[in-house]
């Protein structure tokens, strides 16, 4: 029995062409089929090595193998640690294992020792040797340990504050399983939903339970999932599908990342229970292809589960056959949208058609399609295992559950974080983000990605929740939250975000079409401090037209970005229509570098690097800068050791 | 099927459930303006020209694809409609050329005839145009994408009514543009130039390259005939500016609607040519000489007769056409059989 999932003897009789109902939970609490010992002894080990129990003599080296601590080395360390571990003949009690992502990126590649719980940070392959130390004598490694601003360090994982303000139900496994091992996934409880609902549930029982939880997409628009599944259910047609949207085209965000490469099985199992409660039988997991990382592992998973009898056909004995297809996408972000994610999967070119019909009339191929995010999906065991009445305890009435959100931006603490719905902004940002980097102000939290708006000061006592958001213009989206600080300017914000939206738009209809790209010309030229006050109401006009004319949500949601920010910021707007000013200083037209004669020096430092000698001076002698010249790059302010440059 | 009740404008209309907005409207005598629908092709809603405000909705929604619900209180041009309409157009010339005075479209183009409805003129957006180069590689068929509104009929009826798929959107957002597979031109895509994508367009993006210059619309006159190439016998107007044709599209009635083959659209060059047979010739001493049609019937029944007389009917072939009706076809049998007194009688379409 190499492998949790595999037969423990002759005498266990499951193999997928002999399914049996009990074989996820025998794999755990079994053998039912037989009685034996030394059966029961290897599936306890095997599970242990899993769960790392304190008490015990086993100890497991887990390094974060999310897509952040991979391109920081993580995978290099594994290799420096499993030398390390080997020499110091520590082999047979410690292991060195390959998790997901952690959410901690910033700090990778990161190493988590269990059963402690010591946390360590950016390590590199040559501390391998002082952490196996740590393991043989138990003296911490003090260098490696997490510490804030202020200089506390934090040996222990759930101290860190990071993750102390943290509700860790989706994403506990990543960064304590091996994705790639189904059995890592069993050993922890996994696969055991899809058994109850198959042994226990009605599919309309299972609707149900899901209607009662209250679950709400997490895809964007926090659409009732019972309620799309129900929909599903009564389309009295043979053929139906399932499908899960793993296109996360947010710039910014990767919480559906994170999950997929961190527990994939997660997402299959709902997959499979949202088949069973639909009628389905097929489904198709669209993964963008810049996700490399995250299509491996699903690929296995689904390879792993087809073996193991999890999916394909008579699951575990039920006489219900599910089985599951990837898709890669091609990276439009536009093919996130659930009609043009269809033709995209048809083989036709990713744009959006008009609803209705709705997807759950007429979705892929024109047959019943459930459509969900990879973290609905992901949420689905969850609401089967807990309850759904258990689930509402968590999250607020309208919005229960938790949510994962990608801070970005000018944090203490960038990352992958899940909190309950219902937290402030503020404590996201000031608790579990660690506040704003470098002593700098808060400006404004950008929610939601290009479709999303800009919030100011004045909502960070806000409950993060979907009905809360739109009530201020600014929506959860799929959970991306790029922090700014003072430093930022608001014009150029929404000049980006279009920027990226028009780049995007598939280019069907005309307003999104081609009035992206003169809100963007306009933006452009209100950076460039070239544009009218007429130009501020045709921007108006056009937010207001390709909102309410746009063909789908791309064009109906990319004027919020712009809107919010006219909202909220319209004194900066009117700084660089009226003024020609930039209050950030961030829009390169609009600044004007200049030599305070008083704190010059005369060192010449910034005259022998400016690229376009824009620098004129004696030494010894307050220099001055040629605005005729100056290409407003910056590096005389950064160079100057005696502040003299100043930004204007 | 139930019926619907709506209002439209204030005026109340009982349609059938599944008819959209705009339709019902025209059943009131209510026009909205389309680009992108075709009642010919699968519904679209891309262009929005057509978009009306639903009381109780927030979004204007496209007339030509929202079916019309129970109780629904519909306007076709209130102050937000015509601002989302004024500010398309407007959107719509910003990336197009001002080329009205000599484009073969004018006075049959819709682009120009709503921006003269809704009094828009190019220049409230100033930015970016398109400059792509003006597509004239084939013998037929002009594509000036630079005036292409990208409202995608032209797509649709190649693939979903001419079977042939030839061109398809390409490129994104602002450079989107409808384009042959690498955009290596309509000869190499394998289009079979039956122009119904010349037909469809709305605009002057796709234009037919024998008709430039030869007469505006509204100087021609339209004479409608029977294709004379085949036995489909699709019906054509031929197009007249004094007296001679200049242009032929299809009748939009009978077996082809408003669809024709290449030779029916643009097979009419010999009309006019100088080369044109007009009086039937009779060889005589190996020079051909113009006889009246009487004598040249007269020529054939005396050869046909000598031949019979000689040889026997047997010795007459007879090759049925496909370009004459089965009825003439009939008729040339009974010829074949009772009159020249042979069984040797064959069509063209076996071969
Ligand atoms: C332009 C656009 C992009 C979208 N991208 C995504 C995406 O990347 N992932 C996603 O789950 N939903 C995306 N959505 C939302 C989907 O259309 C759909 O609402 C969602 O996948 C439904 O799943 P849910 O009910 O579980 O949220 C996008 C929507 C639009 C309009
Ligand atoms: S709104 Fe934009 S992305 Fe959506 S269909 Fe229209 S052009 Fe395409
Ligand atoms: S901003 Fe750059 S270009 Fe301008 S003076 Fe300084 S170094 Fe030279
Ligand atoms: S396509 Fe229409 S609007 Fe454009 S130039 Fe031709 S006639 Fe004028
Ligand atoms: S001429 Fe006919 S075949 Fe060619 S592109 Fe147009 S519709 Fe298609
Ligand atoms: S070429 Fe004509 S028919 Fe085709 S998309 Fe452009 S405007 Fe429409
Ligand atoms: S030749 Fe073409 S256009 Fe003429 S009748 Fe035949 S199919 Fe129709
Ligand atoms: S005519 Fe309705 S959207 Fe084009």
């Amino acid at each position: 029995m190499i492998n949790l999932m595999d037969n423990c003897c002759s005498k266990c009789t499951h193999s997928p062409a002999t399914p049996c109902s009990n074989y996820v939970l025998c794999r755990t609490a079994g053998p039912f089929c037989h009685t034996d010992k030394g059966c029961e002894e290897k599936r306890k080990n095997h599970i242990n090595n899993v769960r790392v129990p304190s008490g015990g003599n086993y100890q497991q080296i887990i390094v974060c193998g999310g897509t952040g601590c991979t391109s920081s080395g993580s995978a290099r360390l594994v290799d420096s640690l499993k030398e390390a571990v080997n020499e110091a003949g520590l082999s047979d009690r410690v292991a060195v294992k390959r998790t997901g992502c952690h959410g901690f990126c910033e700090n990778g590649p990161i190493v988590h020792i269990k059963p402690e719980g010591i946390f360590y940070t950016r390590v590199k392959p040559a501390d391998a040797r002082d952490i196996v130390n740590h393991l043989a004598d138990g003296q911490i490694v003090e260098r490696l340990v997490y510490r804030d601003a202020a200089g506390n360090s934090y040996p222990h994982f759930h101290e860190i504050p990071f993750y102390a303000g943290q509700t860790l139900i989706l994403l506990t496994n990543c960064g304590h399983i091996d994705p790639e091992q189904i059995s890592d996934y069993v050993a922890v409880g996994g696969y055991r939903s899809l058994v109850k609902v198959l042994q226990h549930m009605t599919p309309e029982q299972v609707i149900e339970e899901i209607q009662l939880s209250g679950l709400r997409g997490r895809g964007g628009a926090g659409f009732p999932t019972g309620k799309k599944w129900a929909a599903a259910r009564r389309a009295a047609r043979e053929i139906k599908y399932i499908i899960c949207n793993a296109d996360e085209g947010d710039p910014g965000a990767f919480m559906d990342r994170s999950l997929l490469e961190g527990d994939p099985h997660s997402v299959l199992e709902g997959m499979i229970i949202a088949g069973f409660a639909v009628g389905s039988h097929q489904g198709y997991i669209y993964c963008r292809a810049e996700y490399p990382l995250a299509i491996k592992r699903l690929k296995s998973a689904i390879q792993q589960a087809r073996q193991w009898g999890l999916l394909g056909k008579n699951i575990l004995n039920s006489g219900f056959d599910f089985d599951i297809d990837l898709k890669e996408g091609a990276g439009a972000f536009v093919c996130g949208e659930g009609t043009a994610l269809q033709a995209s999967i048809e083989g036709l070119r990713g744009m959006p058609r008009v609803k209705p019909p709705r997807s759950t009339e007429k979705g892929l191929w024109e047959k019943p399609t459930v459509l969900n995010n990879v973290e609905t999906l992901a949420n689905v065991p969850l609401i089967i295992q807990m309850g759904a009445e258990e689930y509402r305890k968590l999250g607020t009435e309208q919005s229960p559950g938790t949510k994962i959100f990608a801070l970005s931006g000018s944090l203490v603490n960038p990352g992958l974080v899940e909190v309950p719905m219902g937290k402030t902004l503020r404590e996201i940002i000031f608790g579990t983000g660690g506040g704003i980097r470098d002593g700098k102000a808060f400006k404004a939290v950008q929610l939601g990605g290009p479709s999303g708006g800009c919030l100011a000061e004045q909502h960070l006592d806000l409950p993060v929740d979907f009905d809360s958001l739109s009530s201020v213009g600014a929506t959860i989206g799929s959970g991306g939250m790029v922090v700014m600080d003072e430093g930022a300017c608001m014009v150029d914000v929404a000049r980006f975000f279009l920027a990226f939206t028009q780049k995007e738009s598939c280019g069907k209809c005309t307003p999104c079409r081609e009035g992206t790209k003169r809100m963007l010309e306009i933006l452009e030229r209100m950076c460039r401090g070239e544009a009218t006050l007429d130009d501020l109401a045709d921007l108006e006009r056009l937010c207001r037209v390709v909102k309410n004319t746009s063909l789908c949500g791309l064009g109906q949601a990319c004027p919020n970005p712009v809107l919010s920010t006219l909202q909220y910021f319209r004194e900066e707007y009117m700084a660089h229509i009226v003024e020609k000013r930039c209050p950030a200083g961030v829009c390169a037209e609009l600044v004007r570098y200049r030599i305070d004669e008083n704190l010059c020096r005369g060192c010449g430092l910034c005259l022998k690097n400016c690229p376009v000698q824009a620098i004129r001076g004696q030494r010894k002698q307050p220099h001055a800068i040629d605005d005729s010249r100056c290409i407003k790059c910056g590096v005389c302010l950064s160079k100057c050791k005696f502040k003299a440059v100043v930004r204007s | 099927m139930s019926d619907i009740t709506c209002t439209i404008n204030d005026k109340s209309v009982t349609v059938p459930r599944g008819t959209t907005i705009l339709t019902a409207a025209a059943m009131l005598g209510i026009d909205i303006p389309t680009f992108c629908h075709d009642p010919e092709l699968s519904r679209y809603g891309g262009c929005r020209i057509c978009v009306v405000e639903v009381k109780g909705w927030g979004q204007l929604p496209a007339s030509c694809v929202t079916e019309v619900r129970e109780g629904m209180e519909v306007y076709t041009e209130s102050e937000k409609v015509l601002e989302a309409r004024r500010t398309i157009l407007e959107l719509l010339l910003a990336n197009h050329p001002d080329d009205c005075l000599t484009c073969e479209k004018t006075g049959a183009c819709r682009l120009q005839e709503y921006a003269y409805r809704y009094g828009v003129r190019k220049g409230a957006f100033p930015g970016a145009c398109h400059a792509y180069p003006v597509e004239a590689d084939n013998p037929f068929i002009m594509r000036d994408m630079n005036k292409c509104i990208l409202c995608g009929k032209c797509v649709r009826v190649c693939s979903e009514v001419v079977g042939r798929s030839v061109i398809d959107f390409s490129f994104r957002g602002f450079h989107a543009k409808v384009a042959t597979p690498l955009d290596s031109g309509l000869l190499n895509a394998g289009c079979v130039f039956c122009g119904s994508c010349v037909e469809v367009c709305p605009v002057g993006a796709l234009t037919e390259k024998q008709r430039i210059g030869k007469g505006r619309p509204w100087e021609l006159d339209s004479v409608t005939t029977t294709c004379p190439y085949c036995g489909v016998g699709c019906q054509i107007n031929l197009l007249v500016k004094e007296g001679r044709v200049v242009g032929a599209n299809a009748a939009g009635h009978g077996v082809n609607g408003r669809h024709l083959c290449v030779k029916g659209r643009y097979g009419h060059g010999f009309i006019h040519h100088p080369e044109r047979l007009t009086n039937p010739l009779v060889r005589k001493n190996g020079q051909l000489h113009e006889v009246t049609w009487e004598e040249a019937i007269q020529e054939v029944v005396r050869r046909f007769g000598r031949i019979k007389q000689e040889y026997g009917g047997q010795a007459i072939g007879v090759l049925a056409s496909a370009r004459i009706t089965n009825e003439e076809n009939y008729l040339l049998n009974k010829l074949a059989r009772l009159v020249l007194g042979t069984n040797h009688i064959d069509h063209c379409a076996r071969l």
